[in-house]
């Protein structure tokens, strides 16, 4: 579904990485693998079209996603390091733009099962603001519960600061995902248990 | 494709509606300084009555001004920005929906205090009424151009002095034909023919300025 061919990133005047090529197959769970400042961001960036690249293309089911970026966007979701919430917006509000905005346009029962199913039930109502770290997590991460139908899933360090259940219950969400012929591309730091063989692409090697 | 406006700006509006110190503080703003000419200049009401337009025009482009950063700031430092540019609707819809909501939040609360303060200044009614259709059409081309500069200065340093030298040269002409509206109705030949150069200036802003607006946002996430 992802072709990656030949890609490079430059970032201010250094050339972070090049030739990265990479194939992103439905029902393929992809951890983009590195040390800190290799570049991970900045290729999931690349990747959902945030960001230009310095050379190479980026193809989404054999199209160039800068050329059909509307019809690619509605294809995939990037959750990246911000959650994306206003902090004067409640969890439910928060929700219900991100979906809106997105082109699902969600009715308030479905945000709050979302929102339930990743335990928030509680502080659906209170202002972004008073949340902790992995409650504001878990407010961006709740769209991936009303994002099925949304073939490719970036991700962006998913796991930091969630709980060890919360962990399990997502780890297994994204296998579900595969499973039913999606994709998913994350980074990540941790050893998650997933049920999906993981395929891990080194960007280390491709570090200039 | 309605929907990303429609939903974008009651988004907009509900988080104005929250946080209307800002609001108010825009609207003090402007109050404050039309109300500091008359200390400087002295209470001579001919002299005042001159002054009026000029002073009032001034204070709404400046107290725009102030509102500017408003409008992407904190969506830029909260990853919200990002998330609206991979929405797979046309981006220029949204970002007009947010420059409606300044507008609204800005501009329209400054038009309907202007008149209180033209008492102050003791402006004749009919031009009062000539000043407060010129910032009627005036005032959305400052949200617009407004809008391309707050994104072209977005997540820079001095981000706010430099929004500031970018725009308030754009902003002389709309000032010229904003403040000489009420002038020329004054002088007898009739407001007519600068009004409608705000409102085809309006126009032309409303035609281009949400694609610049999306174009220097694209170039600010990246």
């Amino acid at each position: 579904m992802l072709e990656v061919t030949d890609l490079a990133c430059l970032r201010g005047d250094r050339m972070l990485f090049a030739d990265v090529s990479l194939t992103v197959a439905s029902g393929e769970l992809v951890r983009i693998a590195g040390p800190n400042g290799v570049g991970k961001t900045s290729l999931l960036r690349l990747l959902c079209g945030l960001a230009v690249p310095e050379h190479g293309v980026v193809r989404w089911k054999g199209e160039r996603i800068e050329r059909s970026r509307d019809a690619f966007h509605r294809e995939v979701l990037y959750l990246g390091h911000a959650a994306a919430l206003n902090d004067l917006l409640t969890p439910h509000e928060n929700l219900r733009f991100a979906a809106a905005t997105h082109g699902h346009p969600t009715e308030a029962a479905r945000c709050d099962a979302a929102l339930a199913r990743i335990g928030l039930e509680a502080q659906r109502d209170l202002p972004a603001k008073v949340l902790s770290q992995g409650q504001r997590r878990r407010v961006g991460l709740a769209r991936l519960y009303l994002s099925e139908d949304v073939p490719l899933w970036i991700l962006d360090e998913p796991f930091t600061a969630l709980d060890v259940d919360a962990v399990k219950d997502l780890a297994a969400w994204l296998d579900a995902h595969c499973a039913r012929g999606g994709a998913v591309v994350m980074t990540t730091h941790q050893d998650v248990p997933f049920a999906t063989p993981l395929r891990v692409f080194d960007l280390a090697e491709s570090a200039c | 494709m309605l929907s990303v406006f429609l939903e974008v700006l009651r988004r907009d509006l509900l988080l104005a509606w929250r946080n209307r110190a800002d609001v108010l503080v825009t609207l003090a703003f402007f109050t404050i300084v039309a109300c500091l000419f008359p200390f400087g200049v002295g209470s001579e009401s001919n002299q005042l009555r001159a002054i009026a337009p000029g002073v009032l025009w001034v204070a709404a482009l400046l107290a725009t001004l102030l509102s500017l950063h408003r409008i992407f700031a904190q969506d830029h430092s909260d990853g919200v920005l990002e998330q609206l540019l991979l929405s797979p609707e046309p981006a220029v819809l949204w970002a007009l929906a947010k420059i409606l909501a300044h507008w609204l939040t800005t501009a329209l609360p400054l038009i309907l205090a202007a008149p209180a303060l033209a008492l102050l200044f003791d402006m004749e009614q009919s031009a009062t009424a000539v000043l407060i259709l010129s910032l009627a059409l005036g005032t959305p081309i400052l949200s617009l151009l407004g809008a391309v500069g707050a994104a072209l200065t977005l997540g820079l340093r001095g981000g706010g002095m430099l929004l500031a030298l970018l725009v308030l040269p754009l902003f002389v002409p709309i000032l010229i034909f904003g403040a000489g509206a009420v002038d020329a109705h004054l002088s007898g030949t009739g407001a007519a023919a600068h009004l409608l150069l705000l409102g085809g200036g309006s126009l032309g802003a409303l035609a281009l300025a949400p694609w610049a607006c999306t174009a220097a946002l694209r170039i600010a996430v990246e």
